[in-house]
């Protein structure tokens, strides 16, 4: 008896959660099925959902006008080299907190998490001026460093928890074996963090790659990621909705893949560790 | 434990991470206080001198200002109360028994990966179109009239737009504090007699309390800074003009960069009130 009303219920909350779930995706769904459509089946009234005939012509067309290689190209190196150089300031800086904490080590973690609170647009002229001294206004080097720094505060706090996760004595007894800091960082420590960095690896990229505001404010045509190509479809080019859902699927498709993977660190990356 | 040697070599480990945000904070921050004293326009005659406090006078005295506030609080507002108000439903959704619940958690997720100028066209085009949006074929499905969604409803348009982007945040962290919950304290409760919406209230959302003011929190900082979706959208027209988009507007657009720069004092010194209390939980969970 007490079965058959948990099962019933079982039912009821799995069909309420996949009706949600499936009205939350529908935008993404959306955008997928019309990047299949013709032009004209896309704006088609009655819209069609599924019963249309396939075609992947405006994968073809997005490829072949706008240089969509060089904007995603641009997007790669940006949102990759962003968070590489961001990884290597931050893994010794991670480390030295968690092994070797001193009293201020917790006043250090928490500016660093203050610096990320900063409204970009509070110091859009001083970056874009010093950008233009420094030749880097529509670079791509240019962006990686700032997207860097932008990320910087959360890839040193992410490390720094999974580094504080792994026990001490395991260090220790390194020590004791006689291995030098060099050694210890290279052969115990960097085999047991390699998950950490893996994951935070995954998220920063993933936020460099999305990131809307020093992108569309610091590019023009040259160093212009995926976020201005998209944005440059806003008029008029936007009406033609086939080829805008392909633009559109072929620059988020591979970004929320690698999202469903690091959604489990996503939480305590994206608090500060503040829920768990 | 540690030696004096080990100590000096992590602060040396330290100082390039800490350098490097010192000067990415300092410097721009300097500048941007310099600028907001300054006559400054750079397309028209450049630096011309020094005006004391004009700038933030003149920033909060001109017409757009108000407005921009109050723009801004019915966004951020807006979106608080639906993200929080559907998450925290959602969460306690899928924390239920179910088939799939992998899959549905992937589902509800993943507007937060979708780049941002993305879902604003996405939304902006495919669906608040007047003519060819889904939204305008489902109104004419049922006989009334298309809205031109973006600038009849340019507000609750926006605020649509920036909840989707966001209510998958606010329920991936409700349901990862609601997985915490003690089971055994919402059995008692129904054993001791406590109704569905009892253990809720009495259980359950104080128990969600401090999650959701990290929400709230995070959420209010970033919220504030939204640029993407007005820029690809409204560019600001239509009421749409957030404190953040004003200030690019005179910055970037009209080129004042003096009078912009006050406005992004301001905008700091509004962050930095919410960064605070934010900061303060943050700061208690490292005690632990």
């Amino acid at each position: 008896m007490a079965r058959a009303v948990t099962s019933r219920r079982k039912i009821i909350n799995t069909a309420a959660a996949w009706t949600v779930g499936l009205l939350i995706f529908f935008p993404i769904l959306w955008t997928i099925l019309t990047s299949f459509k013709t032009e004209a089946t896309a704006i088609a009234d009655p819209p069609v959902f599924i019963g249309f005939d396939w075609t992947l012509e405006n994968y073809a067309t997005v490829l072949e006008r706008s240089d969509y290689a060089r904007f995603l190209w641009n997007s790669i190196i940006i949102a990759g080299g962003s968070t590489i150089l961001g990884i290597l300031v931050a893994v010794p800086a991670a480390w030295s907190m968690a092994f070797v904490p001193s009293k201020r080590t917790k006043d250090i973690l928490l500016w660093m998490l203050s610096t990320k609170m900063l409204p970009a647009v509070g110091v859009l002229y001083p970056i874009y001026l010093i950008f233009i001294k420094l030749g880097l206004l529509d670079s791509r080097t240019g962006l990686v460093i700032v997207l860097m720094l932008m990320n910087l505060p959360i890839i040193v706090w992410m490390l720094y928890t999974y580094f504080r996760e792994i026990p001490g004595e395991i260090l220790e007894a390194a020590r004791m074996d006689g291995a030098s800091l060099k050694e210890e960082i290279l052969y115990v420590l960097t085999p047991m963090a390699v998950p950490g960095i893996a994951s935070t690896l995954l998220l920063n990229f993933i936020l460099a790659w999305n990131e809307a505001f020093w992108t569309l404010n610091l590019t023009a045509a040259k160093a212009a990621p995926l976020t201005a190509f998209i944005a440059s479809y806003s008029s008029p080019e936007g009406l033609f909705y086939a080829k805008l859902s392909a633009a559109s699927t072929m620059a988020i498709v591979p970004i929320l893949i690698l999202g469903w993977f690091s959604q489990k660190q996503l939480v305590s990356g994206l608090t500060f560790g503040a829920v768990k | 434990m540690a030696t004096q040697s080990s100590r000096s070599a992590a602060r040396l480990m330290m100082a390039p991470a800490v350098i490097l945000l010192l000067g990415w904070m300092l410097v721009p921050l300097v500048m941007t206080l310099l600028f907001s004293f300054k006559k400054y326009l750079p397309l028209r005659g450049g630096d011309l001198g020094w005006v004391g406090f004009e700038n933030y006078v003149r920033f909060v005295t001109s017409s757009a200002f108000w407005p921009s506030v109050s723009a801004t609080l019915i966004i951020v507002g807006g979106v608080l109360i639906i993200t929080v108000g559907l998450g925290v439903l959602l969460a306690i959704l899928l924390n239920q028994p179910m088939w799939g619940q992998g899959i549905v958690r992937i589902l509800v997720i993943s507007p937060f990966f979708v780049m941002p100028t993305v879902s604003a066209l996405v939304w902006k085009n495919m669906f608040m179109d007047p003519v060819n949006g889904l939204f305008a074929h489902i109104w004419k499905f049922f006989g009334a009239a298309p809205i031109e969604w973006l600038s009849q409803a340019s507000m609750q348009s926006i605020i649509l737009i920036v909840s989707w982007q966001w209510l998958p945040f606010a329920t991936l962290i409700l349901l990862t504090a609601i997985q915490s919950l003690d089971r055994e304290q919402l059995e008692a409760a129904e054993m001791d007699g406590a109704a569905p919406l009892q253990r809720f209230g009495y259980v359950t959302l104080p128990h969600l309390g401090r999650a959701i003011t990290v929400v709230v929190l995070i959420q209010t900082i970033f919220l504030l800074g939204i640029f993407a979706e007005i820029f690809v959208t409204t560019q600001g027209s239509f009421g749409t003009r957030t404190l953040t988009y004003l200030i690019y507007q005179r910055v970037l657009e009209s080129q004042n960069v003096g009078l912009g720069s006050a406005g992004g004092v301001y905008a700091i010194i509004l962050a930095n009130i919410i960064a605070i209390f934010l900061m303060r939980m943050v700061g208690k969970n490292l005690d632990q």
